[in-house]
């Protein structure tokens, strides 16, 4: 290939590999602290685990500056449109965890005040379960999805978040009524 | 403002209600000449149980200032220093705040519903995961509630647990509190300290509970388990570490200069305006008033100990500082005194109503298997009946007010959070300062949005 | 401690109860009144304002000369001079269930009216802001009554197989 002529201080390689290997040693999390995972997810970028081992201390308050919104606790159905408010808010590209059984699937807490998973409202990379989840299953989610950072694709957009077509006809909408909701990713 | 309630028989004349006051954008903050006196005196922090001139003078409620003198912005909900989601809005004049009004419910869980659905077993589930600063106390209040309405006596090992338990949340509740109250002041290695004390008292519990927090361990009858075998030794260790680093926190921030500028005579309270507004805790004492639950009235162990109850003077934030700082010390005493004196015997009630029975039955007996499966799958019946107890937690008194109608489920189940009462002192706290130590004034309320939206 | 008469209570229905000195039952009319009869008797603190569905209660324990109604607003007071608690619990019509703010006597019960109206639709007259305090303001319905459902969905799992 001609390469052996070369001086040896340089490495080859993709630009999509660059690429995705500075945004996965720097993702910034949103401070989208909710309930009982919050003070988890505080406690992960505290002293005992430190979360800047993974280029994440970087909790950012502004959401037009953060790559990863960790939804921390139970999303209300006042919260809701605040939650989708701030997840429009910020830059391409952007990864989503869903930390906790509550913000994952409404948890203990079928009811009408909660929303039952926050993917009715967003899409979700990694879903992390627990109650609350310790800083550590927490810490497994970021290399999980550290892992999906480096190996998917650069170029391609996420699908858009849109919230599940809800033919409004054939099941209204009624506080307080059980409706039929389906769990998961919209596609 | 005050109705005459003298003359009977009353005529009330009732306005017709419509949907109108539950229209777009009622909860907040609105202009001087859409609100009534009333309600703008409550916004700019008035306290009107007391007389004019006490508390604020009429004459510095400008009713007819123009609106475009001033501005109204909106902090929350999702903001990193409002402790969760409480959304406040506030009229500015420059950086003066002139208004406040909390708006809260982002975090409306619906557990007071649910919790008429849960049987009393499964209850504690439930309100643990109210006050997650400090699960044990919202466990230990619903605990309290259904023994008496049962009209049960736990064993003495059982209350004391329970003691050690709810002191050991206290101490992790307020260094939380002293690492986000460092953290809303600038201090960023005084939230570093905080966490990295609160971890053992958290390994503590996840080696006794199985948990960090939202334990359910305490429940109605005593309490999950038994402590560890060599507790004494790991909860002496965290005694003799937290006190030993308390000095530190005296170090870093107690004789600072910029922090004690920035908290002395920042937020005033006084007494009659505390105790107006229904405001307990550390809020109330830091105005001087000795009230504790745990002295006043006590509860568990508590009239066996030997304890202070730390008062403040000025009801400032700096005062509500150093008046967390020395509970600490307090609940390392108690801590001590509570190792001494733990005594022997069963870690909860040997009633066959309450209790299911042991592990080792199940594999050997057939109705030790029904009983087992009945208690966790129908519950217990309790008598018919309403009760409200109380207890001190870090945050104030803790409240719970369960009615029974003979089932197995509480009728109703309402919790008083501190909190929740505690966080309308906001408006009066922030008034004329300045809007950098509105957010030092929201972390020495201590607010935890768990227990306020519920 | 001082030692505080209940004298404001004559005339009022009381019962006793578990960990509180004196439960009083005052109908509405007299509900300020009796208050404010306990705000001078040194009851400084309204501690906890609530509500009580009672629709499908098999039947309470009321004294003598009280209606049943509906719903029953509970006021826990406490005094902290004397270290007593009262509570008062007053009866509300469904039909019409309206009664009087405490927020003039004691200003501390405002949030807790607020919560009150919100979860139950008992409005209190005088009240300086009526609003919904945690449901989100076009919410229909008052979520802690008896007959408002709890809302539960059934779980729906994703690429389940479904009926044939």
């Amino acid at each position: 290939m001609g390469l052996e002529d070369l001086p040896h201080n340089f490495l080859t390689g993709r630009v999509e590999d660059l690429v995705k290997w500075a945004r996965r040693s720097s993702v910034w999390p949103v401070t989208f602290g909710l309930a009982c995972c919050a003070i988890e997810m505080m406690a992960a970028g505290a002293a005992d685990y430190d979360l800047s081992r993974f280029g994440m201390e970087v909790f950012r308050n502004s959401p037009r500056q953060a790559d990863l919104m960790i939804v921390a606790g139970r999303v209300s159905q006042k919260m809701a449109p605040v939650l989708r408010q701030v997840y429009d808010q910020m830059m391409e590209p952007k990864w989503v965890i869903s930390m906790g059984v509550c913000a994952s699937s409404g948890g203990m807490f079928n009811n009408y005040a909660i929303v039952q998973g926050v993917d009715q409202i967003i899409p979700v990379d990694v879903y992390v379960p627990g109650c609350p989840p310790s800083p550590e299953t927490l810490m497994h989610a970021i290399l999980t999805l550290h892992e999906q950072i480096r190996t998917g694709e650069i170029t391609k957009r996420r699908a858009e978040g849109r919230p599940l077509e809800i033919d409004a006809a054939a099941s209204p909408w009624v506080p307080g009524k059980p409706q039929a909701v389906q769990i998961g990713t919209p596609r | 403002m005050t109705a005459d309630f003298t003359e009977t028989p009353r005529v009330i004349e009732r306005p017709t209600w419509s949907t109108k006051e539950t229209s777009e954008g009622a909860q907040e903050l609105s202009f001087r000449d859409e609100t009534d006196s009333a309600e703008l005196g409550r916004e700019v922090g008035a306290v009107l149980r007391l007389e004019d001139g006490k508390v604020l003078d009429p004459a510095q409620i400008d009713f007819d200032r123009p609106d475009d003198e001033t501005m109204i912005i909106n902090m929350g909900p999702q903001h990193p220093s409002t402790h969760g989601v409480l959304r406040l809005m506030l009229e500015l004049d420059g950086e003066v705040v002139l208004r406040t009004k909390p708006i809260i419910g982002y975090l409306h869980t619906g557990m007071e519903k649910t919790g008429e659905e849960l049987t009393y077993v499964q209850g504690a589930t439930n309100v643990t995961r109210m006050d997650y600063m400090s699960p044990f106390h919202t466990e230990t209040v619903f605990s309290l509630a259904t023994e008496a309405l049962l009209g049960i006596e736990i064993p003495d090992r059982a209350v004391w647990i329970r003691t050690l338990m709810l002191e050991l949340n206290r101490l992790s509740s307020h260094l939380l509190w002293m690492a986000t109250n460092g953290m809303d002041l600038g201090s960023t290695s005084m939230m570093i300290y905080g966490f990295r004390e609160r971890e053992m008292v958290m390994s503590f519990f996840e080696k006794t509970t199985g948990l960090r927090f939202n334990n359910n361990f305490v429940r109605p009858g005593g309490v999950a388990a038994d402590l560890p075998d060599g507790w004494e030794d790991d909860v002496a260790v965290i005694c003799d570490t937290v006190l030993a680093r308390s000095f530190e926190y005296d170090d870093l921030l107690t004789g600072q200069p910029i922090f004690r500028e920035r908290t002395e005579g920042v937020g005033g309270l006084t007494a009659e305006e505390a105790l107006a507004l229904s405001v307990t805790g550390p809020l109330l004492r830091s105005t001087g008033v000795p009230w504790d639950l745990r002295r006043t009235m006590p509860y568990l162990a508590y009239g066996e100990l030997d304890f202070d109850v730390i008062v403040g003077t000025y009801g400032d934030n700096f005062d509500r500082y150093a008046l967390r700082l020395a509970e600490i010390r307090e609940s390392i005493r108690m801590i001590r005194q509570i190792i001494e004196k733990m005594p022997s015997g069963d870690y909860r009630i040997q009633d066959p109503k309450v209790t299911p029975p042991p592990r080792g039955r199940i594999d050997a007996s057939m109705e030790a298997l029904i009983h087992h499966f009945k208690i966790f799958t129908e519950g217990f019946k309790v008598p018919e009946g309403e009760v409200y107890a109380a207890i001190e937690s870090p945050r104030g008194e803790l409240g719970c007010y369960m009615v029974s109608d003979g089932s197995s489920k509480p009728f109703r189940m309402h919790i008083r959070g501190p909190s929740f009462v505690n966080l309308q002192v906001l408006p009066l706290l922030l008034r004329g300062g300045l809007l950098s130590d509105a957010v030092a004034c929201i972390s020495s309320v201590d607010p935890v949005m768990g227990e306020v939206d519920r | 401690m001082t030692e505080i008469s209940l004298g404001a209570l004559s005339g009022v229905p009381t019962a006793a109860g578990v960990g509180v000195d004196q439960i009083a039952f005052p109908d509405r009319s007299s509900y300020v009144a009796t208050i404010a009869g306990l705000k001078d008797a040194a009851f400084e603190m309204v501690t906890d304002l609530c509500c009580v569905d009672y629709l499908g209660h098999p039947g309470r324990t009321l004294p003598d000369g009280v209606t049943a109604e509906r719903f029953e607003v509970v006021v826990n007071l406490l005094s902290l001079s004397a270290k007593r608690r009262v509570r008062v619990r007053v009866q509300v019509p469904e039909g019409d269930a309206v009664v009087d703010s405490l927020f003039s006597l004691y200003p501390g019960t405002e949030a807790m009216e607020r919560e009150a109206f919100d979860m139950f639709g008992v409005r209190f007259d005088g009240h300086p802001d009526l609003t919904r305090i945690l449901m989100p303001e076009e919410w229909e319905g008052h979520p802690l009554r008896k007959d408002y459902g709890t809302g539960r969905v059934p779980i729906q799992f994703k690429e389940a197989p479904g009926p044939r």
